[in-house]
């Protein structure tokens, strides 16, 4: 491959400060840590893991809305944090989760969509009107909902008009922070459809997250998996979900509820200890609640082993590992990264 | 056990939130009640409970449980019986849960309550609920605030707290909604354990046809506060009448059987409001087998043992459009 | 779900006609203002010495001529009424209006900035919450001699701060929405997104404040002019009215009672339009 990557992560890593009391010490939480990651002009990253994993300030950090502590995102080549607001968000937007929350409502719906325009301040008025009548139309919006505000519409529609926003500047690259987690099962294929077709279409790249393992499975083409603000597994998708290597990925999949009758609920055996991001436990992160950990696991970190489809941080996947623990298709050699 | 027949509620005249809905839950069987947001399945629980806003009015032609009327129920013996004999958990245990006691106090509060179960008591058959619920050292979870818990540790409180006075049915609003996957996971394997070991009936409500394939017993599935299709599990998603249904089921990804990339299957439109007095058919908007005649009464129609639905089209009619 | 459990309360339809009672009387007292000289027959200034204390139409011996009577100094006491509306309301809006500005501005400012900004802001509401406003105005009026610019001036430049407060405290929380998170992705400039996003979002809010403190400057204009440092006579302020009526309160009650009602009239009906503002803003926010 010899152009840039859409979207590139090094090394992010974002650090809160939080306040426990009046006089106590600010604590440290880690929200992402050391994330890596890039992503072809074309794909979509579905990025998947449990509430408090940092999936959603990854989002904010690749789109610049949080700078990071440590680390570098590149769009298309070139470092964010040296592009102009205008340039980025010709390249960049984003659709977020809760269509009630992400459009004003003392705004009417065409003037949302023209915002990103009126913010460019070189787009003549006329051609401001048509771009926006095509973009409404093109995600099926009819002209007459144009004059509307967002409470006169249903979620979904909601949803495409923060879809027509995102793209009235013909971006590369689309942040999606769970864009159908607020939706009813029947608007959020009308929407996932919609997403896929104009991906289609306008050759678009997108960082997909979402809490929904079998919406990201539909959609992906790569998956990374995060587990206290690390990508604990990434993979291309078919292998991740035919052969996960890690055993979070593993516990995640098997949490899956597809509707399949008779299958019963699963046993994931994670115990109920809940992860922390203000008090990351040493070593894996993820021993404490891993059913196969071994006295390794709390003192070393575990590196980046292959898997079929990628890497996974995980002793178990070391070739030296106690035998039949270790994931499929694991090969002898460690990522590097 | 439960048994409710022709349930309408309205508010102020203007919004009919259930039309007629009918569903019984029968000692030891999980009864899945399933639909968008809404279609008035929240609102059946509500009625059931009697814990309706005011200004709501609910009517019906049976709404009994264990044999009691629970129409004709004073409020002051229907507040008796819930908690005691029928106890409900909600999506939010926040909301539903006191921040300002500790777990324990509310606990306990329920049993001497209905009970007048001394104190010690009351305590020691809250850490033994606690430990049933699956909750670990619950001599210390006894004594923490809500706010210290985690949200699936809360959800288990919450159930823990139904269990106090042995219901003999829970009604579960949402549960495991606002929860990650694997705990959900996990709130769901109790509440299957529990209904083995107890006997309990469970009225589950949820809008995810995942978690009723995998705990119901028997589903009905609702739409525009009506029941559009009623079965028990296995046939519900094996052979689906409703176009409503069908239409559900065909838009839920399921990994290694939807074809990746290739578009799901879409119900277009929203739900509708239906106004007091709507005849016909409210999915026939947004149905694609929708003919004239599905603006007058719609049948009933039997589909097998225990299975109905509600639709102009023919009880075979599946089979027949397969051989077309 | 939830717009379903929501049934509109037994509360609602009162609520709405307190609202409205509200805001006709603001409505009179307002139209008063703006129509002052045309509707009453009298000067407000012109005295006669010969009709001192002409009792008002529902005592006996009151007349047409002078429905709410005469003053001690035989000046008609509706003209003088009207007037005084006019003066109670310029001061209510023109105190607001600069008041408005300067806290919101600030209060804005602090809330969409932080950091730095903030710190600044919060410095400054604190400063001026150790102010004694009352104290102040006292010492300013009886420094520079009583005009009406400036008491509207004193009031104008000491009455920012619950503005500042709740200016900051909601911009803060729309800030964080993400409509506000979009805009900056689309490269919207600090400006566009503090006129377009915020401000039009926190209006409402800002309004109730309004009204709270349109009462407030009416209320301090008339304590002001009743101690003889507010709106300098023959100017009829209301406050300055109840002043000159109180040596007569005992055998001619209704000089002190009509400026005494109207002013309670006029505060109690903004109120009632805050509290009817704020109603709806929360009805409107649950939608």
């Amino acid at each position: 491959m010899t152009a840039a990557p859409a979207i590139e992560a090094r090394g992010l890593r974002r650090v809160f400060r939080v306040r426990q009391g009046l006089f106590a010490e600010p604590r440290q939480v880690v929200a992402v840590d050391d994330v890596s990651f890039s992503v072809p002009a074309g794909s979509v990253l579905g990025v998947v893991g449990e509430s408090g994993c940092g999936k959603s300030t990854l989002a904010r950090l690749i789109l610049g809305l949080l700078p990071p502590s440590a680390g570098d995102v590149l769009v298309d080549g070139k470092r964010l944090a040296e592009l102009d607001r205008r340039a980025r968000a010709r390249l960049i937007q984003p659709v977020f989760q809760d269509p009630f929350a992400s459009l004003n409502p003392r705004r009417r719906v065409k003037d949302i969509v023209a915002m990103p325009l009126a913010a460019q301040g070189d787009v003549p008025s006329a051609a401001m009107a048509s771009r926006v009548a095509e973009m409404l139309a093109r995600v099926g919006l009819s002209e007459e909902q144009g004059e509307r505000y967002p409470a006169q519409l249903s979620g979904g529609q909601r949803q495409r008009v923060a879809i027509a926003r995102a793209l009235v500047l013909r971006p590369r690259i689309v942040v999606c922070d769970e864009p159908t987690s607020a939706l009813d099962v029947s608007v959020q294929a009308q929407i996932l459809n919609l997403l896929a077709e104009l991906r289609r279409e306008l050759g678009l790249t997108y960082l997909f997250i979402s809490h929904n393992l079998a919406v990201v499975e539909h959609v992906a083409s790569e998956v990374a998996v995060m587990y206290l603000g690390r990508i604990v597994e990434r993979s291309e998708a078919e292998a991740l979900f035919r052969a996960p290597g890690h055993p979070y990925t593993r516990a995640l999949l098997a949490s899956v509820l597809t509707p399949e009758p008779g299958l019963g609920v699963p046993d994931v055996g994670l115990g109920d200890a809940m992860p922390d991001p203000a008090n990351i436990p040493p070593g894996c992160r993820f021993h404490p609640r891993c059913p196969q950990a071994f006295d390794r696991c709390p003192r070393e970190a575990p590196a980046a082993w292959a898997t079929a489809g990628g890497f996974a941080e995980c002793h178990l996947l070391e070739p030296t590992a106690p035998a039949g623990l270790a994931g499929a298709g694991a090969s002898q050699r460690q990522l590097a990264r | 056990m439960l048994d409710v027949r022709g349930l309408r509620v309205e508010f102020g005249g203007r919004t009919a939130a259930v039309r007629g809905a009918s569903l019984r839950v029968s000692k030891g069987e999980t009864h899945c009640l399933v639909g968008e947001s809404g279609c008035g399945k929240s609102v059946t629980a509500l009625a059931v409970m009697n814990l309706l806003a005011r200004g709501a009015k609910r009517d019906a032609e049976v709404l009994s449980f264990a044999g009691q009327d629970l129409l004709r129920l004073s409020d002051s013996r229907m507040s008796r019986l819930r908690g005691d004999r029928m106890a409900m958990i909600f999506q939010e245990p926040m909301t539903s849960l006191n921040p300002a006691y500790t777990v324990g106090s509310q606990m306990t509060e329920v049993l001497r309550r209905h009970r007048g179960t001394p104190r010690a008591q009351a305590v020691d058959r809250a850490a033994e609920l606690l430990g049933l619920v699956g909750i670990t050292a619950p001599g210390m979870r006894l004594g923490q605030y809500p706010h210290q818990l985690s949200g699936g540790l809360r959800q288990r409180v919450m159930i823990a707290m139904a269990l106090m006075c042995d219901p003999e049915l829970l009604v579960a609003d949402e549960p495991t909604t606002a929860l990650d996957v694997t705990v959900q996971a996990q709130i769901l394997r109790l509440l299957a354990t529990l209904r083995r070991d107890l006997g309990l009936g469970i009225l589950l409500i949820t809008h995810d046809l995942g978690v009723v394939a995998r705990v119901a017993d028997r589903v009905s599935v609702m739409y525009a506060g009506e029941v559009v299709e009623s079965a028990p599990t296995a046939e519900l998603f094996a052979a689906p009448r409703h176009p409503y249904t069908r239409g559900l089921l065909r838009c839920v990804p399921v990994p290694g059987k939807t074809r990746r990339g290739e578009p799901l299957g879409s119900i277009p439109g929203v739900v509708p409001r239906i106004p007091p007095g709507f005849r016909g058919c409210a999915f026939r908007d947004r149905c694609e087998h929708a003919a004239p005649n599905c603006a007058g009464a719609v049948p009933r129609r039997p589909a097998g043992p225990e299975h109905e639905f509600l639709c102009t089209l023919p009880a075979d009619w599946t089979l027949r459009e397969a051989a077309a | 779900m939830s717009e379903a459990l929501t049934a509109p309360g037994d509360g609602a339809t009162g609520r709405r006609l307190a609202f409205l009672l509200g805001a006709l009387i603001v409505g009179v007292v307002a139209l008063a203002a703006v129509l002052g000289p045309s509707i009453t027959p009298h000067d407000p200034f012109a005295q006669d010495l010969g009709k001192r204390l002409v009792v008002p139409f529902w005592m006996e011996g009151g007349g047409r001529e002078h429905p709410l009577g005469t003053d001690q100094l035989g000046r008609d006491y509706l003209a003088r009424l009207i007037y005084g509306a006019r003066i109670s309301m310029v001061i209510g809006v023109l105190t607001v209006v600069a008041s408005g500005l300067i806290g919101t501005t600030l209060g804005v400012l602090g809330g969409f900035f932080g950091g730095r900004i903030d710190d600044l802001v919060l410095f400054a509401i604190t400063c001026r919450l150790s102010i004694p406003v009352v104290l102040v105005a006292l010492a300013v009026v009886g420094l520079m001699g009583n005009s009406f610019t400036l008491v509207i001036l004193v009031l104008g430049l000491l009455l920012w701060d619950r503005f500042a407060v709740v200016a900051r405290s909601t911009t803060m929380q729309v800030r964080n929405l993400d409509y506000v998170s979009a805009a900056w992705c689309a490269g919207s400039s600090s400006f566009s997104m503090l006129v377009r996003e915020v401000l039009p979002n926190i209006a409402t809010h800002l309004a109730v404040v309004a009204t709270l403190e349109m009462a407030l400057a009416i209320l301090l204009e008339a304590a002001l002019s009743f101690l003889g440092l507010g709106v300098p006579p023959p100017l009829p302020s209301w406050g300055l009215m109840i002043a000159e009526a109180k040596d007569y309160m005992f055998f001619s009650p209704w000089v002190i009672m009509v400026p005494g009602v109207a002013l309670f009239a006029l505060v109690f009906g903004i109120n009632l339009l805050g509290d009817g503002l704020r109603e709806m803003l929360g009805t409107q926010d649950a939608r």
